[in-house]
């Protein structure tokens, strides 16, 4: 689709102590998406995007930002990329202000360039009213937000977030989450790692599922989901007052109907195509009352548990 | 680097533990021109520089440079066992190097801050000692004297640097900072014992060592608190000729005082190896610290 490739690694392998942490990775994220890197706990997430930074140096293969090569030139590469790491810590006794301004200065960042620059980043994260509180009086999600506002405040090309949601409140994830999917407009791609499915579907267009320091699957999002569930195919619910025999096997004989299941008063229908009006009609005909006819939509669970038990 | 000096320099004065620090300072001042005010007196009092025995005369109460020997280190220790391992445990430290500046800019900042600290709470102790004790005394120092004063200011930040590079270097290995507060107390109790407690079983493993002082000497002086002592007496009492006067032959007679260039040939090794030891602490904890992971967990 001619997307411009801005993250990519080669054959990328890291151990530590001889245990293989991530293990010829090879990973693609376009420009201005956001990239969502899954994987249970130890599977190289952290890693990979530490390899990335060029904060770690692989054991083989090559990290990529913008084409320059991570270990061999981190600086330019932190100069084009925000992290956000797992945990984040600030300099507890400088207020907020503070604590960003020394990352602008840490940046080359002039003073009257910096302080607009400050300004933003704070607004938009919302932490503008504690701008000059000092950070040990922040709670976990403030200093969170103020993570991101200092990811913000470099104005990156493109950002990493290490786990940005852990710990944090319904209400903290839901403004972080929607932090992050307001990034790319501003021109700024985004890979962050989670465990959180919902939320990385939520913001995600393409994801990679890690496992054990591989990369199991990766690609766009839709498409994955289609496939994880029922192998390019559709599955219709149909809830029927009392399923008969007889109505299974007038489904059955619909054009496209390729499997139909009973449980309970439920009819699970695989079909190649979109056939809930056929189905509907054919059941109403029947003389069963129909309660109701959904079509299955995919949820990152699915995609993650299918992939996940393929790994295994 | 500069950015992470100035803020390094900020922060250690606003801290607390700086504060502490600067009192303890002012309050060591006071006990050494007490114990001065008190011993120079005393009509027994060597010949030489009067000025410059402010410093070293003690009557009841340690003297400066005594004091000075025992706080430095504490001072250094204070200043560096967090230096590394406080900003990896607060998570400041990968974000900082995720920042497009070199690595090494932050140990080199942070080393550099503690030696500024540093020199100027030395300085503070000198010049508030200095100046008291020129109200009191009324002599003037000479141009040698205040030379000698500078060259012990010089080696006594040097001796301050040391202990900070060792807390320094402690806080790159360990990460907690029980662990690097403690290892670097451990070694400054142990060099601030007299190395003579140590003569009987070194002398068991080799006997040769107690028929010659030359060889205890030589113990001794892997110290760095025993280099320091010997570096301060020979700069700061001119008729001191340094642990040679044991080992003279001609000790009968009566000394003189040395002058400057003479006690400058007799300290120098002593300088060269306290700044010797200082560059070897900073360099094992700056390569270590390159080849570190930043992962914190």
């Amino acid at each position: 689709m001619g997307k411009n490739i801005i993250v990519k690694t080669e054959g990328l392998t890291k151990q530590y102590d001889k245990t293989t942490v991530v293990d010829n990775l090879n990973l693609e994220v376009a420009e201005k998406e956001v990239f969502g890197l899954l994987g249970p706990n130890g599977a190289g997430k952290t890693t990979t995007i530490l390899m990335l930074l060029g904060l770690t140096e692989p054991a083989s293969g090559t990290a990529k930002i913008y084409g320059f090569d991570s270990t061999r030139e981190p600086l330019k590469v932190k100069r084009l990329a925000g992290y956000l790491p797992e945990k984040v810590g600030f300099y507890e006794t400088l207020t907020a202000r503070e604590n960003l301004r020394f990352i602008a200065k840490l940046n080359n960042i002039g003073y009257a360039e910096s302080e607009p620059l400050i300004e933003e980043a704070l607004k938009s994260v919302g932490l503008s009213d504690v701008a000059d509180k000092t950070v040990n009086k922040f709670s976990r999600g403030m200093k969170q937000r103020l993570g991101i506002a200092d990811v913000l405040v470099k104005k990156p090309k493109v950002a990493f977030l290490d786990e940005p949601t852990a710990g944090l409140d319904p209400e903290g994830i839901n403004q972080i989450i929607d932090l992050i999917g307001n990034l790319p407009k501003m021109g700024t791609t985004v890979v962050f790692s989670s465990h959180r499915l919902y939320e990385v579907q939520r913001v995600c267009h393409s994801i990679g599922i890690l496992s054990k320091g591989k990369m199991v699957v990766q690609g766009n999002l839709d498409e994955l989901g289609r496939d994880a569930l029922a192998e390019g195919r559709f599955r219709i619910e149909v809830e029927t007052a009392e399923p008969s025999p007889q109505l299974v096997k007038v489904i059955k004989k619909i054009k496209g109907v390729s499997k139909v299941e009973v449980k309970g008063n439920q009819l699970h229908i695989t079909t190649d195509a979109d056939l809930r009006a056929e189905i509907s009609k054919a059941v109403v005909e029947s003389g069963v009352a129909l309660i109701q006819v959904k079509i299955e939509e995919f949820s990152l669970d699915d995609i993650y548990m299918k992939y996940f038990h393929e790994a295994d | 680097m500069l950015t992470i000096l100035r803020k390094e320099l900020a922060d250690y004065f606003t801290s607390i533990r700086c504060f502490v620090l600067f009192i303890l300072v002012i309050a060591a001042s006071f006990v050494a021109i007490y114990a001065a005010y008190n011993g120079i007196r005393e009509a027994s009092i060597d010949p030489g520089p009067v000025f410059i025995k402010l410093f070293t005369v003690e009557e009841d109460l340690p003297s400066l440079t005594i004091l000075i020997a025992l706080l430095v280190p504490i001072i250094g220790v204070a200043l560096g066992f967090d230096a590394i391992n406080g900003e990896r445990s607060s998570g400041t430290l990968n974000r900082i190097l995720s920042q497009p500046v070199y690595r090494d800019s932050v140990i080199n900042g942070k080393f550099l801050a503690g030696i500024i600290t540093m020199a100027i709470m030395i300085g503070a102790i000198i010049l508030i000692v200095g100046g008291y004790g020129l109200r009191m005394i009324g002599v003037p120092p000479g141009p040698e004297e205040m030379i000698r004063i500078f060259i012990y200011f010089i080696s006594a930040v040097v001796y301050g640097a040391f202990w900070m590079g060792l807390a320094i270097l402690f806080s790159v290995i360990f990460r907690n900072l029980a662990v690097s507060l403690l290892f670097p107390m451990a070694i400054w109790i142990l060099f601030g014992i007299p190395a003579s407690i140590f003569n009987p079983y070194i002398s068991f493993f080799v006997p040769a060592v107690s028929d010659s002082i030359g060889a205890q000497l030589m113990i001794a002086r892997i110290s760095p608190y025993f280099l320091f002592e010997e570096a301060t007496a020979v700069l700061l009492i001119p008729i001191w000729r340094g642990a040679a006067m044991w080992t003279s032959t001609t000790g009968s007679m009566l000394p003189n005082p040395l002058s400057l260039d003479q006690s400058l040939l007799i300290v120098w090794p002593q300088l060269t190896a306290l700044l010797a030891l200082t560059a070897v602490c900073f360099a094992i904890s700056y390569i270590v610290f390159m080849r570190q992971e930043i992962r914190s967990t």
